[in-house]
């Protein structure tokens, strides 16, 4: 019996030294950017896992510097950010909504259109999409807006995987009560999915804080840095400038993980949602 | 793919609505709306005949020679110097640019089947509206149909604006990038380009850059399998560590691992590129355990193909394992215990339960993800663009490297010293075409055997 129960606690701790080891390999890269972050530096280069002097300059630098407006771009990205969540959040959730509780003559279709759109590389719609916002005169934050809240047509998924699971006799009932539709959508659909609209919203919140790629289409054009959003000055910031930056390097290291930290929150915060938009909307047509 | 419901035949042919219809219902053959109006269901016949009116005025004034103009794209395509006898000066004319009178053409031809549509449903309409005056059942009024639109008409209101979207920034995209295929639009026609049919797909698959598409293709379909599966299985075990008995603290285990993938990837990737770098962290310290004598290239532009493919997979586990270890616990929690325990009692091993019962059960639930998973990779620009940028270099490739996928082989044809845009369409195209024939297939045999 002793025996029995040595063998489960070797076992056991066994499983938690893997688990530390484990975590410990997973963990450590992050740690080291935050490390990174504080390092004195003028090289551009970060060749050592620990600092060999500590120091805020690169946060002060970052927030200081007249090359790298880091202010307007935190207020740019904030600014598309709230705009497109709001606008975004509204479109998905109305998509998802009707897709998932209406029955109308081209619902299957959209489904499948929709389908068939996301198996095309979204880069092939760049070229496309610059041209449209430059005709209309629109190569700026509000054109970066349009693209993303255009997009949100089509990234109804996991909404309409949560919708599917509320039960329609509940709609069912509110109708034989004489509830229109309208109706039924604003006092029973919308209270019963806060959990999805926070996700979608906050999904849509992310999204300019992370995308370097159109953004950096869209807003490179007009060479004005103060215009950028964060993802793409931070990215032009070690790319574009290569060879008169690099000694900025751990400043661009600091700007990063004052936007991270944010964002790593929110994402841990919304892993549940996101776990349970994966299972759930699976494949239901 | 679009069937047809069978429906009942239609109370009254068109025929019959021309025929015995007022002079209203005739005209609203040729003036959408009229019939609607006449009937004081002014918001439906407005709209129809406001649209009309407008899309008929575009037509004429610009439609017309938006849609001819698509025909050759343009007719000047070389640069030229011209007399200008005005001025008496010569000016130099560029030629007349292909890439907007293509965008505006395809755009003209998306309104005119917007508007056929259009048409078509306005007819159904005067059809309904013909049959209830014929019947003396009740003729909606006005109100009574703007109310419907937040009722029975519900979709209407709120696909209307997210279809708008749709199309402006994703069909009308997508239809310009598939017609750039069959033109010549590259480094050599950057202004005025002209319909080239299949030649740019000839070039992709038998001409200059077959030999970077081959192998670029062999490489992407590699790295999706290998990522795919890397991910997916190590992901399953590490769940299924963190659920095993007896650990405490699965949460925070979890969030540990998720707050890898929650950094933001232009972040994590492009600082872990700087961690391998030949003068990085991780060499610098291998070299002071003494574990080796010279640093490692491990993504470097002259680093070795085989060593910057692995160490590209090894580096997407780091970021795609939380991920899938996430989805596969919320599976692990719902999988029946009976089997498991069944098994135990008959004295079968962890690993055995694991490969005859735990795992195939997770494989089972997560076939559509798996799928999806694998498109995805196909498509996985940001591990190659900002790990590697598609180094190490290859000299015997067209504007590719060794760890370039299709899709970063694609951007690199559009922004980089290249410029063969019809390339890089037909790579889009291509994309798509693995991409439908992978899920078709994929979704079949999951389907079958889900029946089965």
């Amino acid at each position: 019996m002793s025996s029995y129960h040595a063998k489960r606690r070797l076992s056991l701790i066994l499983r938690y030294v893997l688990l530390a080891v484990l975590a410990i390999v997973w963990i450590f890269p992050i740690v080291w950017i935050v490390l990174a972050s504080f390092s004195y530096n003028d090289t551009g280069f970060v060749s050592t896992i620990w600092p060999k002097q500590f120091t805020l300059s690169n946060y002060i630098g970052i927030f200081t510097s007249d090359q790298f407006p880091f202010v307007y771009w935190i207020r740019n990205t904030l600014f598309v950010s709230i705009v497109s969540m709001i606008l975004s959040t509204f479109v998905t959730i109305s998509v998802a909504y009707a897709l998932s509780r209406l029955r109308f003559r081209f619902r299957k279709p959209y489904l499948q259109i929709a389908l068939i759109l996301g198996m095309f590389p979204g880069f092939m719609s760049m070229i496309a999409l610059y041209y449209i916002l430059k005709s209309f005169d629109m190569l700026n934050l509000v054109g970066l807006i349009l693209v993303y809240v255009g997009g949100a047509g089509l990234g109804f998924y996991i909404a309409k995987g949560f919708f599917d699971t509320i039960p329609r006799s509940i709609d069912e009932a509110a109708e034989i009560d004489g509830a229109s539709r309208w109706q039924v959508f604003v006092h029973i659909g919308l209270p019963m999915s806060k959990p999805i609209i926070v996700y979608t919203a906050l999904t849509a919140f992310i999204a300019p804080w992370t995308d370097f790629i159109f953004s950096g289409i869209i807003l490179s054009s007009s060479g004005n840095s103060k215009t950028y959003t964060i993802a793409y000055g931070l990215y032009n910031m070690v790319h574009a400038t290569k060879g008169t930056s690099t000694a900025y390097f751990t400043w661009f290291i600091a700007g990063c993980v004052i936007i991270a930290i944010p964002i790593t929150i929110l994402f841990v915060v919304m892993q549940k949602f996101y776990v349970n938009g994966i299972t759930a909307g699976a494949d239901k047509g | 793919m679009f069937r047809k419901k069978n429906t009942l035949p239609p109370a009254a042919t068109y025929k019959e609505v021309w025929r015995n219809g007022d002079q209203y219902t005739k005209l609203s053959f040729v003036f959408m709306g009229l019939a609607q109006i006449k009937n004081k269901q002014w918001a439906k016949g407005f709209a129809y005949l406001g649209t009309e009116i407008v899309f008929l005025l575009w037509f004429v004034f610009s439609g017309i020679s938006t849609l001819s103009m698509l025909t050759t794209l343009g007719v000047n395509k070389t640069k030229r110097v011209v007399y200008n006898q005005s001025q008496g000066v010569y000016i130099t004319k560029l030629p007349d640019n292909s890439v907007v009178i293509l965008l505006f053409g395809v755009l003209a031809v998306i309104l005119l089947l917007a508007m056929v549509f259009l048409y078509v449903t306005s007819l159904k309409s005067l059809r309904t509206l013909y049959v209830q005056n014929r019947d003396g059942t009740h003729v909606p009024t006005n109100k009574e149909q703007l109310s419907s639109l937040l009722d029975s008409k519900l979709h209407i209101t709120l696909m209307s604006i997210p279809i708008l979207g749709v199309m402006a920034f994703t069909v009308l995209p997508t239809l310009y990038m598939i017609s750039m295929a069959f033109t010549n639009y590259d480094s050599k026609h950057p202004i005025g380009f002209s319909w080239t049919g299949f030649k740019a797909f000839g070039n992709v698959l038998t001409g200059d850059l077959a030999g970077t598409f081959f192998p670029v293709l062999g490489w992407t379909l590699v790295w999706a399998v290998a990522a795919t599966a890397t991910t997916f299985f190590f992901g399953v075990l590490l769940a299924l560590l963190i659920e095993s008995r007896g650990i405490k603290r699965k949460g925070l285990w979890r969030t540990i691992f998720v707050i890898v993938y929650a950094v933001p990837q232009f972040v994590s990737l492009l600082m872990m590129a700087q961690f391998l770098d030949l003068q990085g962290p991780l060499n610098t310290v291998l070299m002071n355990w003494g574990w080796i004598a010279h640093p490692i290239n491990f993504i470097g532009a002259s680093a070795n193909a085989t060593v910057a493919r692995i160490t590209v997979i090894v580096v997407n586990m780091w970021i795609g394992i939380p991920v899938s270890m996430l989805t596969s616990t919320a599976i692990i929690q719902n999988l029946p215990q009976d089997q498991i325990e069944a098994a135990r009692m008959d004295g079968a091993n962890p690993f055995q339960i694991f490969r005859r019962i735990t795992f195939p059960q997770i494989l089972f639930v997560m076939a559509p993800a798996l799928i999806q998973q694998f498109i995805g990779n196909i498509n996985n620009f940001n591990v190659i663009f900002l790990l590697t940028g598609g180094y190490p270099m290859n000299n015997s490739y067209n504007g590719a490297g060794d760890t370039d996928l299709l899709v970063t082989w694609l951007y690199n044809l559009v922004f980089g010293q290249t410029q063969r845009y019809n390339a890089s369409a037909v790579l889009g195209i291509l994309i798509f075409i693995i991409s439908a024939t992978v899920s078709l297939f994929a979704y079949r045999r999951t389907n079958a055997f889900k029946e089965g």
